[in-house]
């Protein structure tokens, strides 16, 4: 088995999800994030995801289409997916594809744990 | 095949395995010759931005569907004026003019078709050669 790209912890029932990588660009490493990620939504009915960039200096296009397809896999659950901690270059990248009218983005995690519905 | 809109003189050339370490290993020879001539923060982000995107264009679509033993040709040229780039793939090429609007509503949930529009955001030019295997790009500081 591979080593974790992730750091995964439940508090409240939302899944905080932080990152190993400080770049997250090349597709094998996306690919894995992107299956360890959906391994934790199909554990969960409803999945309240919060995803933390804390750790994160660069993403690419292929990330970004991970956590899209991310995004999408709970909404078809009816669950929750937030994301915080974004580096202003990187937020960047979400306003220039418009992908911050997609998600959720809070400046911390606080903040995006106090968004979850319910 | 190279023309006269993608050219870059005096170049360093480059053949590039699909291999991680020997792509970010370039990347990373490249930004640092930038850095040494005293590009920014905000240049260095832009540009590697450009190149990753660049270069999994060439081997994830480029040479879709072809061996994963081909390899991908880097020129690279940073001067204390401009960055310039150019990434050819020994695929068929694409039309980039095609490529849907990826900002469209219609297509935000969509997961690809990012790459080419991040390429034409960070850098000063972009240009696709007539067969569209290869990409010739621009970094030019502001205030030179």
């Amino acid at each position: 088995m591979s080593e974790s790209r992730l750091r995964v912890s439940d508090s409240d029932g939302v899944t905080l999800i932080e990152f190993v990588d400080r770049n997250i660009l090349d597709e094998a490493n996306i690919q894995a994030i992107n299956e360890e990620i959906t391994g934790e939504i199909e554990k969960s009915t409803k999945p309240r995801l919060l995803i933390s960039f804390s750790n994160v200096d660069h993403l690419s296009s292929a990330a970004l289409g991970a956590l899209i397809t991310i995004n999408n896999k709970i909404r078809e659950k009816t669950g929750e997916l937030h994301l915080a901690n974004i580096d202003p270059q990187i937020y960047e990248v979400f306003v220039i594809t418009r992908l911050n009218k997609l998600f959720n983005i809070h400046d911390t995690t606080d903040e995006a744990r106090a968004a979850f519905a319910g | 095949m190279t023309d006269a809109n993608t050219h870059i003189e005096g170049a360093h050339v480059v053949e590039l395995a699909h291999d991680r370490e020997a792509i970010a290993g370039l990347i990373d020879h490249v930004l640092g010759q930038a850095e040494d001539l005293g590009y920014g923060n905000s240049a260095i982000f832009a540009v590697r931005l450009a190149i990753e995107e660049a270069i999994t264009n060439a081997f994830e679509h480029g040479h879709e569907g072809l061996s994963d033993d081909l390899t991908v040709n880097v020129e690279y040229r940073v001067t204390a004026l401009s960055i310039e780039i150019a990434i050819e793939d020994q695929g068929p090429g694409f039309a980039p003019e095609r490529l849907p609007d990826p900002t469209l509503l219609e297509n935000l949930a969509k997961p690809s078709g990012r790459g080419v529009m991040l390429m034409k955001a960070y850098m000063s030019e972009v240009l696709f050669n007539d067969r569209g295997n290869r990409v010739k790009m621009r970094y030019t500081l502001h205030n030179a």
